[in-house]
């Protein structure tokens, strides 16, 4: 990409707005993985994105939208990142048919305000993603983060119906639609989840929302290893049970855990579980299946040997529950430099955890685990000094991770880590096993490689 | 590729025989004539048809078919309504049927791996006794097969508590065009980088053979409730449907059957159908048996607010079985009154069904046509049944007028041109009242990522005649028809 003199001034005639900003403090405060930007732009409309891509077309310029930047981290160093796009300013409401549970809004939507909105219906989004508070439904989206939901609703790509995106040629696209069940062509929304924001901007996101449920319970069981936590999982999953969350995490998260909630809701840290594994379960539904499940998830953490199992009052549940919603949050800060892998398996084992454990015990690196639904595992790994030495320490183990994931049918990527970890890690090249078909997908949406250049593991 | 008819020549049929077996192929116009048709209204003659058993004959089919210039198209059963399976430009036609082995299934880990010709219902047989089942449901589950149900996304009645195909699969091994066979996807479920399953599924064929799948496998509910309540008015019916979805009541099916389609149900089925209602609805609920007692009340209630005649509880599997037996089977129902039906697949919004269903009834009427509705209320995926003698070349342009003229009705509300059934050669022209010159732009460069010289399933999907600009709706407020 080529320096361009008067960046800020020539934008600002292109898209006819004022809200360019291109004062230097602002841009180093808002630099990309050390990349500063020469350019921020706020655009107010669909439009005004399409004028951006398409000065950004012309002058060879690379592109990176961001929401809330909660989640910007995500993903490797681009390879150059020349305008910053504030989506923020775009966040209307455009469409919502209460009678038929869809909805459509604009991108720098955040989460918060529409949970408000839905809520005055009686209908939610079941897109729990860390980060909840400032989260824009564009960025939920891009970074493809797990929403804590996901045993229930699934992940955002079974209630992603359409989505609207300027493509690397500056056109403005739609795919998909506003209705729950709609075949028509490629779907190519589903393309944009987690692809942090290599393939286009999005602008609208169109969701099939659902009816609050009328109650909901909660529960913390302790386990003495992973075999117990994992024979309890695998026995509540089997009855079928209405499991709206369902986490297991080791006694070095629980720690971390309880550390944080201590400072912020004195007395709660007390129904957690220490020195133990812990699995806690949310549940909902009418309150006879409430009363149920909550009965069935007792009975079952006792034949599973449980030191112990708590049911949540909902003012404990709260705390709790929000705190494991945002696990991306405190995983990534409990230690001066971290390394938060996200680690997907098809099967999970105490052996496999235990395997995963001695990688970082044989480095001599502090670790620990948080389980999610459909067998994701964060795996965060901490070093005790933010410098050159913990930084090789922590680049070190990320291969090995990478090869145990491999090795056991799954696959992991990084969630978070130092600059260092990430550009040592992004010059390891870790191909990707489709690599040559991705390459093939960015190249249609973005031929002429926009888009956060290099975001995605192995150069997309 | 070059779309045009060209005959094949004797060293590729040679060749396939060499590759496949003798009996692996079939030549003969009186065969080749069975693999014109499919579920729909159109159809196209492969000048060969070849039956694989691996994937490295599928990857060896294509590989000569590619340097021979020959357009390919993939078959499973050929249950499918949109002519996504027939050789509209000839060539050759890869029939998957003997690719039928489940070749894998994990039951602690929810998945199984089967070949594309495995049928459908047969997925779920195999894994019934472990408490599991393969969710999407098409009404031809007994005949289609999975790999033409990943081509085309397929539904069915259930997929509106549990999603359609694409929600339901994790891996897949594909043959590109140029023979290459890659694996997309994870296991476990969520892949890394872009999710190209989720682009790969729904895409008709027109990217990828698919060779092998990786299911995810559902857990039986602990209870279920099956419901039939029975209206004097479509109406009144639809009224109900919007009420159901309003009120976050969440069944597992909600499927409507209008009273002149119930008859002629009854007439070949006997499923326990009312013959003299306006229309029924069917409706099941699943869970724990709490949540199910609870629904299925909730239901009762708003069918009768809607002043539903009879709300009748399926008092056993058996009575069960049979009304969704006349479900499944009532387009089957429909050849006993006309040589033909045309199957349409439209999507509205769930609040606008009873304009819609005036609507249908009104260009019923306008082109002289009874037009029948059983479909999926639930998710308001509509399913207009035309009668017509394909012989009367006006009653066939007649038919096909009246069903475009529904479809476009469905953009008008808000909706879309196909639930289900996917756009094959059916809807392709009509794409372009969906989507804009841009869209088309888009959808055709990632078309030719990986199928850049059309070879894979010409002619489908695309509008191949008019500009995108010429036939688009415009709505009142000049936004267009989605997003």
């Amino acid at each position: 990409m080529t320096l361009t003199a008067n960046l800020g001034s020539r934008l600002t005639d292109a898209i006819g707005t004022h809200n360019v900003v291109s004062a230097p403090e602002e841009l180093a405060a808002n630099a990309v993985d050390g990349i500063v930007p020469q350019v921020i732009v706020c655009p107010t409309s669909a439009e005004q994105v399409v004028e951006v891509v398409r000065f950004a077309l012309a002058e060879k310029l690379a592109v990176q939208a961001f929401g809330s930047r909660s989640k910007c981290e995500i993903g490797m160093p681009p390879g150059a990142c020349d305008i910053l796009l504030d989506m923020t300013h775009l966040r209307q409401v455009a469409h919502y048919d209460a009678g038929d549970l869809t909805l459509s809004v604009d991108a720098g939507l955040p989460l918060r305000e529409l949970a408000g909105f839905l809520e005055q219906h009686g209908q939610f989004l079941p897109l729990a993603v860390p980060c909840f508070e400032s989260t824009t439904a564009g960025g939920a989206v891009v970074s493809g983060i797990d929403s804590a939901l996901r045993q229930q609703y699934g992940s955002v790509r079974d209630f992603l119906i359409g989505a609207e995106f300027v493509d690397g040629t500056g056109q403005l696209c739609r795919s998909g639609g506003r209705v729950v069940k709609n075949v028509t062509g490629y779907d190519l929304h589903k393309m944009l989840i987690g692809s942090l924001g290599t393939l286009g901007v999005v602008t609208r996101v169109n969701f099939r929302t659902f009816p609050l449920p009328a109650a909901c319970g909660a529960c913390l069981a302790g386990f003495a290893d992973p075999h117990g936590a994992l024979a309890f999982r695998a026995a509540v999953e089997l009855r079928a049970l209405p499991l709206a969350d369902l986490e297991i995490f080791s006694p070095a998260a629980s720690e971390i855990l309880c550390a944080i909630l201590d400072r912020t809701h004195a007395s709660i840290s007390n129904w957690i579980p220490r020195g133990i594994w812990s699995v806690y379960a949310s549940y909902e539904g009418n309150q006879p299946v409430v009363t149920r499940t909550g009965e069935e998830l007792q009975r079952s953490a006792n034949e599973n040997g449980a030191r112990a199992c708590s049911m949540l009052p909902k003012s404990t549940d709260e705390p709790i529950g929000g705190m494991l919603r945002e696990a991306y949050e405190w995983l990534r800060w409990a230690s001066p430099a971290t390394v938060l892998h996200r680690i997907a398996l098809p099967q999970l084992t105490a052996a496999v955890l235990e395997e995963l454990l001695r990688i970082t015990d044989t480095l001599r690196l502090r670790s620990c685990l948080l389980i999610r639904a459909a067998g994701v595992v964060y795996f965060s790994v901490f070093a005790d000094s933010d410098n050159e030495l913990s930084w090789n320490a922590l680049a070190d183990a990320a291969g090995p991770v990478r090869e145990f994931a491999a090795a056991n049918r799954g696959h992991s990527t990084i969630l978070h880590a130092p600059l260092a970890v990430k550009k040592r890690v992004a010059s390891s090249r870790m191909a990707l096993p489709d690599e040559p078909l991705q390459q093939r997908l960015k190249q249609a949406f973005d031929p002429a490689n926009l888009f956060a250049p290099g975001r995605i593991v192995g150069g997309i | 590729m070059n779309p045009q008819r060209l005959p094949l020549s004797p060293a590729i049929i040679h060749e396939m025989k060499r590759l496949l077996g003798v009996s692996n192929v079939l030549e003969k116009s009186e065969d080749l004539i069975l693999y014109e048709y499919d579920g729909s209204v159109e159809k196209g003659r492969p000048d060969l048809v070849v039956f694989p058993h691996t994937t490295a004959e599928v990857s060896q089919i294509v590989r000569t078919a590619s340097r021979h210039q020959i357009p390919i198209v993939g078959r499973g059963a050929g249950t499918g309504l949109s002519g996504g399976a027939l050789a509209r430009s000839g060539g050759l036609m890869i029939v998957f049927a003997r690719m039928n082995k489940i070749l894998e299934i994990d039951i602690p880990n929810r998945r199984a791996v089967v070949q594309p010709g495995v049928v459908n219902l047969d997925i779920t047989r195999a894994v019934e006794h472990a408490g599991l089942y393969f969710a999407p449901d098409p009404s031809s589950q007994k005949s289609c097969t999975i790999g033409g149900n990943v081509a085309e996304n397929a539904g069915g009645p259930h997929t509106l508590a549990y999603g359609v195909t694409s929600n339901h699969i994790a891996a897949l091994e594909i043959v590109l065009p140029d023979g290459e066979v890659a694996r997309i996807g994870s296991v476990q479920g969520d892949p890394t980088g872009y999710d190209l399953c989720g682009l790969f599924v729904g895409s008709e064929g027109t990217l990828a053979l698919v060779t092998e799948i990786t299911v995810k496998l559902s857990r039986t509910a602990e209870a279920v409730k099956t419901l039939l309540g029975v209206f004097e008015s479509i109406d009144d019916a639809c009224e109900a449907v919007v009420e159901i979805t309003a009120r976050g009541i969440t069944p597992a099916a909600c499927e409507m059957v209008d009273g002149w389609t119930l008859q002629v149900i009854e007439d070949y089925i006997h499923a326990g159908f009312p013959r003299d209602s306006g229309a029924v609805l069917l409706l099941e609920v699943e869970g724990l048996r709490e949540a199910v007692e609870d629904q299925a009340a909730a239901i009762d209630d708003v069918c009768r607010k809607c002043r539903a005649r009879e709300v009748r509880l399926a008092k056993d599997n058996r009575e069960r079985d049979l009304l969704w037996k006349g479900r499944k089977n009532a387009f089957g129902a429909m050849g006993r009154l006309a040589p033909s039906n045309y199957v349409l697949d439209g999507v509205i919004p769930r609040s606008k069904l009873p304009v819609a269903l005036r609507r249908i009834r009104e260009i019923g009427k306008q082109y002289g046509f009874q037009i029948g509705n059983i479909f999926h209320a639930g998710d308001g995926n509509l399913h207009p049944l035309v009668l017509y003698d394909p012989r009367d070349q006006r009653q066939f342009e007649q038919a096909i007028a009246a069903a475009e003229n529904i479809l476009r009705m469905c953009l008008e509300l808000g909706g879309a041109l196909t639930g289900e059934h996917g756009v094959g050669m059916e809807k392709n022209e009509l794409m372009p009242l969906l989507f804009s010159d841009a869209d088309f732009a888009l959808m055709r460069r990632v078309h030719d990522a990986y199928n850049p010289d059309s070879s894979l399933n010409p002619g489908k999907v695309f509008p191949l005649s008019k500009g995108c600009g010429e036939i688009r709706i415009k709505k009142a407020d000049g936004s267009g028809v989605m997003v």
